[in-house]
């Protein structure tokens, strides 16, 4: 019933999306965890809402799919933090690219050799494949190469979300230091999620973070789907 | 009419690469070249920062809202999701810690060897 009325609703999707990202973002003001993230409240918030009132997926995202729509936009102004650290990019090229590098081809490398270990679906490894990178991108690889956008939204939730709460550790325990280096590891890693725990770092972890975000999308674009090509 | 030209320049940047998209046959996504495009236009001082700042802002403080929908999809494999969960993990996990430690070595370990190095020239 509720079902059949609100399927000609296009703002039903964006208001239920964006109350419950806010709301999420309310409680990680109050409870500053790492493991409340508002992305993942609003999720698991919205399919508890969509269960208890018996609403398709598709009624939800009739509307919720026109916020989807901007994500190109918005991933397009990642070139405005891009350029601002510009200097800090040119000083120190070799060790970011390197760096990047060797954390992109690793990840590559780590996932298909656990797919392959634990004889997973090839469409789940597909799927998991770009997940270090910004989800806007992750979505287009994943795309690209034939993989399931939620399963690779979850993919990339989970590193971010993993970064957050221990990325820091990580850091310690394998005496990762240099500012710099700190940054970048967290952002090749953990891409957004982890840019927001490397702002907590210090002002260099923060721009070397979003300067990996874009880095990591980049190669990727060319890389994963080189890899897949290779694997057949 | 700031609001309109710079929502207007970041929408004309979408179209342009949306074409390239269509036609350049990459598993590139259009969203990629917008980004590139965007960066060179900077680099090259053809556009400033200032005729896109503001717009640009607003989408950056909405950029994690546009994941919701995404991320709720996940209800639509959550069959798939649950037979195949331990893997799921451990391909997500595993990995995302090797890529911390692997990019974060490797870059301190260039960054230290730069320094070194020029501290043995400097004292030279």
């Amino acid at each position: 019933m509720l079902n059949n009325i609100l399927s000609e609703s296009v703002y039903f999707g964006m208001v239920l999306s964006i109350a419950a990202f806010w709301l999420g973002a309310q409680l990680k003001k109050r409870w500053n965890y790492s493991m409340v993230n508002p992305l993942l409240i609003a999720t698991i918030l919205i399919i508890i809402i969509l269960a208890v009132f018996r609403i398709d997926y598709e009624t939800y995202n009739y509307g919720a799919e026109y916020l989807t729509y901007l994500l190109t936009p918005a991933t397009v102004c990642l070139a405005v933090p891009l350029y601002k650290q510009l200097d800090l990019l040119l000083k120190n090229a070799a060790a970011i690219f390197a760096g990047i590098l060797c954390g992109c081809i690793t990840h590559i490398l780590v996932v298909v050799g656990i797919a392959f270990l634990m004889k997973a679906d090839k469409i789940l490894m597909l799927s998991t494949l770009p997940k270090s990178v910004t989800t806007a991108i992750a979505l287009g690889i994943s795309g690209e190469i034939g993989g399931i956008a939620s399963i690779t939204v979850i993919g990339v939730t989970v590193a971010g979300i993993m970064g957050t709460v221990i990325g820091p550790f990580l850091l310690r325990l394998f005496q990762i230091t240099e500012p710099i280096a700190q940054g970048l590891g967290i952002g090749t890693g953990s891409h957004a999620a982890g840019t927001s725990k490397a702002v907590e770092l210090g002002e260099i972890q923060a721009a070397m973070s979003s300067l990996a975000i874009v880095v990591t999308g980049l190669m990727s674009v060319i890389l994963v789907p080189f890899a897949v090509s290779l694997l057949g | 009419m700031k609001y309109l030209l710079q929502f207007g320049i970041i929408t004309a940047i979408c179209f342009v690469s949306e074409l390239l998209h269509i036609l350049i046959p990459l598993p590139v996504p259009a969203s990629v070249y917008g980004l590139v495009i965007l960066f060179l236009l900077l680099l090259t001082g053809s556009l400033k920062v200032s005729q896109i700042e503001d717009v640009s802002a607003f989408f950056m403080a909405i950029l994690p809202v546009l994941f919701v929908s995404p991320s709720v999809s996940l209800i639509t494999s959550a069959d798939l999701i649950m037979e195949n969960l331990l893997a799921l993990i451990m391909m997500m996990g595993i990995s995302t810690i090797v890529v911390i430690v692997v990019t974060g070595r490797v870059s301190q370990g260039m960054i230290r060897r730069k320094q070194k190095k020029e501290k043995t020239e400097n004292a030279e």
